[in-house]
């Protein structure tokens, strides 16, 4: 597996949610980081609201079984 | 009109399980972009206690010796099977052991993402409470009509 900046695999609702906000906030403008989560509500949540609160995610890699990266830039 | 993304909930209850009901929901939203407000009253006032334990605090006989009875948010009862203040405890361990969070990292996340706190002004008048027995975080002392301003727009919840 490769390099990440943040591991929410093992996390429940709402800390997936909690733990990659305050992950996002801590970048500076510019950044770029990696997320692991796994498909269901992460998959489907974490993008979009980082979408909608102004980052870029640049790319979701399927890493393997229920796990994927999510790349962000702020 | 573009959707106002804020979710404002009435904590009323002092119940374990239903105030992590609350934080869940509060750190959740704030964590998703939503503004969250919750209006603290009655036994919802326990979960903001400097104490966090017994303590007798208030203005009044009757008052402390409600507010030791009450309790802070370290020792708040489940609402069913509650047995003398164990079942939290073990509710806790299951909840660790699940890598759930527990109630006081939920509510340290919502205080991280600043949901804001507000203090319902009527119920600590009735337990003998003031700005200063409650967490700096409190951000102001309400009543009915402002909490239904601030809320406007939004959801609500009460629990």
């Amino acid at each position: 597996m490769s390099a990440f900046n943040l591991d929410i695999t093992k996390e429940r609702c709402p800390m997936t949610f909690v733990k990659a906000k305050l992950h996002l906030e801590g970048l500076e403008a510019g950044d770029t980081t990696e997320i692991l989560l796994v498909a269901g509500e992460p998959l489907d949540n974490v993008p979009r609201t980082a979408t909608e609160q102004g980052y870029q995610v640049l790319e979701t890699i399927h890493v393997k079984d229920n796990i994927y990266k999510l790349t962000i830039k702020k | 009109m573009a959707e106002q993304k804020k979710l404002s909930i009435i904590s009323m209850s002092g119940d374990f399980d239903k105030v992590i009901a609350v934080f869940t929901l509060a750190s959740g939203a704030a964590a998703v972009g939503y503004e969250v407000n919750i209006f603290f009253t009655f036994w919802g006032l326990n979960s903001i206690k400097k104490e966090t334990g017994r303590r007798f605090i208030g203005n009044g006989f009757m008052a402390r010796f409600f507010n030791f009875l009450l309790g802070g948010r370290k020792n708040l009862p489940l609402s069913r099977l509650n047995f003398g203040g164990l079942s939290p405890i073990l509710m806790t361990g299951m909840m660790k052991g699940k890598n759930v969070a527990t109630l006081e990292e939920l509510f340290d996340a919502s205080k991280a993402l600043k949901v804001n706190f507000f203090a319902c002004e009527m119920a600590m008048h009735v337990l003998g409470l003031t700005k200063e027995d409650f967490i700096p975080e409190v951000k102001d002392v309400l009543g009915v009509a402002s909490f239904l301003e601030l809320s406007k727009g939004g959801q609500t919840l009460f629990i």
